[in-house]
């Protein structure tokens, strides 16, 4: 039985990692907004694995919440924002995708080893390979970040760098403050996407964007 | 009622009032009335400190953040009182977003106060994750091109920052799971501080660097210091004031936790050359830039990096002496670079620019903010007597018992900001003076009040420190280790 629940919670957290890659090479932003749901649905079926497993009822407000808010609601907004700026073909990226998945072959790579490594003392083995995976969520989210210029995709970056911390949060067992810290993301995203909406933030702003560079930077060195 | 609840409770009644209030005149009021009290209650705290509670818990080191906070805060609000008047009056910053903007202060307050009272890490975290949504909307309140340039870059790099601590966070949690057990006990600092020995040391380690990486972001550290002088600049000012003198503080002092508690490890990495070398190049890279600003408040946002740079390197090189050095240098920085945003505030509105170019000679056409702008950028620029020549020659003294070739790279990089400062506040202080903007319709208050009590608290502070204080910071020095 403990076996089950160790392989449930590495497949759930596998397939999360397995997303984030989708995520790296999707080139439009409508597909690009639904796998992030995916990784969001896949967030919340390990969190409330991780309730059921630990015996921990409050990480259930945390699953509802990725479950409400990531899979449903944000995605929705963001899908009607896209519409709505005419942006919805293209995700231009900075870097093209072969070296961007190659990048993010590695950093798996290095939070494996990094995380093994550290962790091999340690008894909880739950704890330590949800952690390896959920760094991997959180680097590849990063990852995205950098290598994206559109503003849309850069929030979902974010996100996703999200889920992996979320994920690592809710492995750890027993920790305290799991439901505070996810509504406190959760109003964070809630405003990056609100600002993003209002202000009609298309682009990132990129210091090596020659156009921005003239517009903004000309006089105020 | 304890007096922990109350300090905590003050800001939020405050917010709550403001956001009420549409009268901007009197929300600037009922803002400087909310921050005396939070002062008071400081003050009370501070001196006789309350037992530990449920809330948090006041050690020396807190307390001298805290009541520094306080101060600066009190006086901050007092400046903004005359700042807004002329904003409102421009049609700046009218209406809703001037009441946005005062309930949005005292949460300011509040989220600060918060991260620094408490004893659990996972409420700072969440404390400084409100200061900064808390700052990012108030930099974006001008709703100008540049402002949300920098609101959203500054949300992004923050953001990135503190989703980097959290998992810092996670990791310290998962480390003193084994140990401590599970629950709220795993995440409270004393706690973990006292057990900390038998924590993995691996898992000590890596936390430990993604919590530098993530507060350091917000500290400013360089390279991660790119949202910095974009939100300074674009913001109103008193919150560039706040910003500068009070949250890098709150930020720092989030590392310097949890430097404490790596440091009490016998496996873990030693944290001081990390920080020492993060300190550095922030110094340095600081002091180049400084050159090549043209905008006023740019140029003393760099500063702050430099200064936070001193500040993390003195606190890396550990010690009483270096300590003590860091704790000074960072109360008479607050001071002083607060007192500067005052005086810069004041200036950009009566030129009606922050273009440095366009601001020059203020000593003739206005000599009472010019002549106060030359003593902050004097003390500032690390001349004696002011408190900073004196920090900053108590960390070159204890850097050279540590590690003589430091101080040369150390002295180096104060000289490279030295001559940028030196050159730049010479422009805006002498000289023909510029033209002003057009200000029969918008008169400039100048709160030179608040700059002057500054000024001569960090010149007093360079010849005498009121012996309880220096006990106080040589107690908390040696509690830093």
């Amino acid at each position: 039985m403990g076996n089950l629940v160790f392989d449930i919670a590495h497949l759930l957290a596998g397939l999360q990692v397995l997303v984030s890659f989708l995520l790296l090479y999707q080139d439009r932003l409508g597909a690009l907004i639904r796998v992030f749901a995916l990784q969001a649905v896949l967030l919340t079926l390990s969190v409330a694995w991780q309730a059921y497993a630990q015996g921990a009822p409050h990480l259930y407000v945390t699953a509802a919440i990725a479950l409400a808010f990531k899979a449903v609601l944000i995605p929705i907004a963001l899908d009607r924002m896209v519409t709505k700026l005419g942006i919805h073909r293209q995700v231009e990226t900075v870097v093209s995708v072969g070296p961007t998945m190659l990048a993010g072959i590695c950093l798996v790579g290095l939070s494996l080893v990094v995380m093994l490594r550290v962790t091999a003392g340690e008894a909880d083995a739950l704890a330590r390979e949800d952690l390896a995976f959920a760094l991997s969520v959180v680097l590849l989210g990063l990852l995205m970040m950098v290598t994206r210029r559109n503003a849309v995709s850069q929030i979902i970056g974010f996100m996703s760098l999200e889920n992996g911390l979320i994920l690592a949060a809710a492995g750890a067992r027993g920790m305290p403050l799991v439901v505070e810290i996810s509504v406190a993301f959760s109003v964070l995203i809630a405003f990056i996407v609100i600002g993003s909406f209002v202000f009609r933030i298309r682009e990132r702003f990129d210091s090596v964007d020659v156009d921005s560079l003239e517009r903004f930077r000309g006089g105020r060195g | 009622m304890n007096l922990i609840a109350l300090l905590l409770a003050l800001p939020v009644a405050g917010a709550l009032v403001l956001a009420l209030v549409s009268d901007g005149r009197r929300g600037a009021r009922i803002n400087i009335v909310a921050c005396a009290l939070t002062f008071l209650a400081t003050l009370a705290v501070v001196i006789a400190p309350p037992a530990p509670g449920a809330l948090g818990r006041i050690d020396g080191l807190n307390a001298v953040i805290l009541g520094l906070n306080g101060l600066v805060v009190l006086t901050t609000s007092l400046f903004s009182a005359r700042y807004v008047v002329h904003e409102a009056a421009t049609g700046r910053l009218a209406g809703l977003r001037l009441r946005l903007y005062h309930a949005l202060y005292q949460v300011l307050v509040f989220a600060m106060t918060l991260a620094l009272v408490t004893d659990n890490l996972g409420v700072m975290w969440v404390a400084i994750e409100i200061a900064t949504l808390t700052t990012v909307v108030v930099v974006g309140l001008y709703r100008t091109p540049e402002a949300i340039e920098a609101a959203w870059k500054y949300f992004m790099l923050g953001s990135v920052g503190i989703a980097l601590a959290l998992f810092g966070t996670i990791l310290l949690y998962v480390a003193a799971q084994p140990v401590v057990g599970e629950g709220p006990d795993g995440m409270a600092w004393s706690v973990l501080r006292e057990k900390v020995a038998g924590f993995d040391p691996g898992l000590v380690n890596l936390a430990f660097v993604f919590l530098l990486l993530g507060y350091g972001t917000k500290v400013g550290l360089s390279p991660l210091n790119a949202w910095l002088p974009d939100a300074h600049a674009e913001g109103p000012t008193p919150v560039s004031a706040v910003l500068s003198g009070l949250l890098l503080n709150v930020a720092l002092y989030a590392v310097l936790r949890v430097k404490m508690l790596v440091a009490a490890h016998p496996d873990a990495l030693a944290p001081g050359p990390l920080m020492m070398a993060a300190g550095l190049f922030s110094l340095m890279m600081a002091g180049v830039m400084l050159y090549r600003r043209r905008d006023i408040k740019r140029l003393f946002a760099y500063s702050s990096i430099e200064h936070m740079g001193i500040m993390v390197l003195a606190f890396g090189i550990g010690g009483p002496l270096a300590n003590f050095a860091g704790l000074l240098h960072m109360m008479m920085h607050t001071l002083t670079k607060s007192a500067l945003y005052f005086g810069v505030g004041a200036a950009a509105q009566i030129k009606g620019t922050q273009k440095l170019s366009d601001i020059t000679g203020l000593t003739v056409s206005h000599p009472a903010l010019g002549w106060a702008l030359v003593a902050g950028g004097a003390a500032i620029m690390g001349l004696p007597p002011a408190g900073i020549f004196m920090s900053e020659f108590l960390l070159v003294t204890s850097s050279f018992a540590a590690m003589p070739a430091l101080t040369l790279a150390l002295v180096a990089g104060l000289l490279l900001a030295f001559g940028a400062l030196a050159g730049k506040i010479a422009g805006i202080a002498f000289g023909p003076p510029s033209p002003d903007a057009g200000l029969a319709a918008a008169p400039v208050e100048v709160a030179i009040g608040p700059m002057v009590l500054h000024l001569a608290l960090v010149f007093v502070a360079g010849v005498w420190l009121p012996p309880a204080l220096a006990d106080l910071l040589r107690q908390v020095a040696a509690m830093l280790g």
